[in-house]
């Protein structure tokens, strides 16, 4: 297949999944904590937003990338949709239910079809624990195959499917190189066989050629099992080949959503295009024609966040009423949203 | 002549599991006020290639087993104790990855900033400080001179990699060694740090070694490239011959790996399969066959040496004829 028919097989079937109802809802999503003062100073407690006023939707069979620099909020954003914390306010709708009003029980019974992926192959997995068991665990805690027979059966179809030898069910972590670990860290999210996985920077720690087999994988097991990802990464060539939408924060807030290649092609919010102009492209010749425009500044402290636009500190077209005011996502152009009142 | 001349480089590092060869015999050169960049997955051998330089690897378990490295003129490796250590941060510099561990977390600013141009440039303290002040400011630190009494921790991890440059400069160096400078660092930042260094070495004629595992930020800032593979140059020749003429299999393959931001989406990836050699155990013939779509009977028995194909444009295979051709047949 070339390349163009390949693409547009891609984007038809991408549109298709997302012509029915969303699989997740995310609802002016919101998640501050509460930062101690020191002891015995009388000071009140500082507050981060580390998430606020996020709305997004992802459908069945989807990637939804999440991008941003570190701090802006994207991690925490994919703990509150597990419901690894309780958010501050706003809905989680995980076909239909709102995420945020189940008990334990029935949150339970939803975890069993939403899973993760970590970033750190090294840390994620129980060194004291063999790649077997690892796997097996969360069929043995939810009480899917609870004959152990089955169950081993099971694993060792999971590893055939992420690419290991199911040998490899009797071998420790450390006996394994990190792009085999991670593999495992896959082979466990699907080991109920999920809807949807949140990928939390999933291929940033392992190295360019492993990185591209794990890619892959992900991808064939999206289509193979038509899975929804929400896809949390820094480096945005992975994410603009792996997403069929993207959706861009900065400190704590959603700046644009757009598909995959018009964000790339044509990114509205200045911080996006600065975002993008700072990321270098594997090609001398092209590097040579780049405009090298860097963006001044650093992120300010969520701790004290600049009023109105988080971004105007930094913004190269800010007037004086972006300071006052707090823009909302808008609607440019269908499916390209923006938080910007000057594009 | 080059600034800086390694010749037939051996690192070696004695362990339980065996004796690691991380540098593997490897030969390059780096001529004045150029920008040269080696590429290469984790454990291919850059990092310690360039710690080499400056004698900074530890003895034992480590070992420089043999070869040369002249720079300037003199070889560094025939140097005693003192000869070295006016080399090391008076005419190389380092810049190290980690800007949260490689400045010291107890001293000052401004005093990790002063000894080293109190020592190498024997400045008095109030010399040394104005210079630091005007170092301060050039690399873009605001309130330069209310920062030399703060604390590492005071600062951000841009403001830190920041400060590392401006002691890496502050004695008139003829080579800066930056071992991946900017992976812990934000892309925004990462895109400032490099421009300044950009910026920088092209003002005072510096020479720059930079040790990356991101192809792009080879391609925006070198002029040359080294790529590495098991402790060994697989490949070598200008930005323009390696990414778009690649000779060798490998850097072919970390090429077709990398997905582009800048073409629209397309098929997959091309990875390259299975994995890295272990470096402990002795290999024979070419280290990268068994991942090689290359690899003809020859590879198996003989270690291919570097060869130059074309006008500084040299490789590490004996297909490289023909993975020339079917490049040209393709394009």
């Amino acid at each position: 297949m070339s390349a163009v028919a390949g693409a547009a097989l891609r984007s038809d079937a991408s549109r298709a999944a997302r012509a029915g109802p969303p699989l997740l809802e995310v609802r002016n999503l919101k998640m501050h904590f509460t930062v101690a003062g020191r002891v015995f100073s009388r000071k009140t407690a500082a507050k981060i937003k580390a998430v606020d006023d996020v709305s997004f939707t992802i459908g069945r069979g989807e990637t939804l990338g999440l991008v941003g620099e570190s701090g802006c909020g994207k991690t925490t954003t994919g703990r509150c949709i597990l419901r690894l914390e309780k958010p501050t306010a706003g809905e989680i709708l995980f076909e239909g239910q709102n995420l945020c009003e189940l008990d334990r029980k029935a949150l339970n019974e939803k975890r069993e079809r939403m899973q993760v992926i970590f970033q750190d192959p090294y840390s994620s997995l129980n060194p004291r624990m063999k790649v077997g068991s690892i796997i097996g665990e969360p069929m043995k805690v939810h009480g899917i195959y609870p004959n152990e027979k089955e169950r081993d059966q099971r694993v060792a179809e999971l590893l055939l499917v992420c690419g290991l030898n199911p040998k490899f069910m009797d071998r420790y972590p450390h006996e394994m190189s990190g792009g085999q670990r991670q593999r495992v860290g896959i082979a466990r999210a699907l080991s109920l066989n999920p809807e949807f996985i949140v990928c939390d920077e999933a291929v940033s720690a392992l190295d360019v050629s492993i990185q591209a087999q794990v890619i892959n994988l992900l991808e064939s097991l999206r289509e193979q099992f038509n899975l929804s990802y929400l896809f949390i990464a820094h480096d945005l060539s992975v994410v603009h080949h792996l997403c069929h939408r993207v959706a861009v924060m900065y400190l704590g807030r959603l700046v644009e959503l757009a598909d995959s290649d018009e964000l790339f092609a044509h990114p509205l919010h200045p911080y996006t295009q600065a975002l993008l102009e700072a990321v270098p492209i594997p090609d001398p010749d092209v590097e040579k024609q780049r405009a090298h425009r860097v963006m001044k500044g650093e992120i300010p402290s969520p701790i004290n966040p600049p009023s109105g636009c988080v971004f105007h500190p930094r913004c190269p077209l800010a007037v004086s009423s972006c300071r006052q005011e707090v823009p909302q996502l808008r609607e440019l152009k269908p499916g390209h949203w923006v938080s910007c009142p000057r594009v | 002549m080059p600034l800086l001349e390694v010749e037939d480089l051996y690192t070696q590092f004695d362990t339980s599991a065996g004796t690691v060869r991380a540098v593997d015999g490897i030969s390059y050169t780096v001529n004045e006020g150029e920008t040269v960049g080696i590429v290469g997955e984790s454990g291919c051998g850059k990092s310690v290639s360039a710690l080499s330089i400056l004698r900074l690897i530890a003895e034992p378990p480590g070992r420089i087993a043999s070869g040369s490295i002249r720079f300037a003129g003199r070889n560094l490796l025939t140097l005693n104790d003192a000869e070295i250590r006016e080399v090391r941060g008076g005419q190389i510099a380092m810049v190290f990855q980690e800007p949260m561990t490689s400045l010291n977390p107890v001293l000052t600013i401004g005093l990790q900033l002063c000894e080293t141009m109190e020592i190498h440039l024997k400045l008095s303290p109030q010399e040394a400080q104005a210079r630091a002040i005007e170092l301060l400011d050039m690399v873009g630190i605001s309130e330069p001179a209310g920062r030399l009494q703060q604390y590492p921790h005071h600062l951000s991890g841009g403001m830190r990699q920041r400060v590392m440059i401006a002691i890496a400069l502050s004695c008139k160096p003829k080579l800066i060694i930056a071992d991946e400078p900017t992976t812990a660092l934000d892309v925004t930042i990462q895109a400032q740090i490099l421009e300044l260094m950009k910026d920088l070495t092209k003002r005072f004629g510096v020479a720059l070694i930079i040790i990356t595992h991101n192809l792009g930020v080879v391609a925006r800032y070198a002029n040359r490239v080294n790529v590495m593979y098991a402790g060994r140059i697989v490949e070598s020749g200008t930005a323009s011959d390696v990414y778009h003429r690649p000779v060798h299999p490998y850097t072919l393959g970390l090429l077709r790996s990398v997905p582009r931001m800048d073409r629209p989406r397309g098929d997959r990836l091309i990875p390259i399969d299975g994995q890295p050699p272990d470096l402990t155990r002795e290999i024979v013939g070419c280290a990268y066959r068994p991942r090689c779509s290359f690899a003809v009977e020859r590879c198996a028995r003989e270690a291919p040496r570097i060869e130059e194909v074309a006008g500084g444009h040299a490789s590490a295979c004996f297909e490289r004829a023909r993975l020339l051709r079917l490049l040209k047949e393709a394009s």
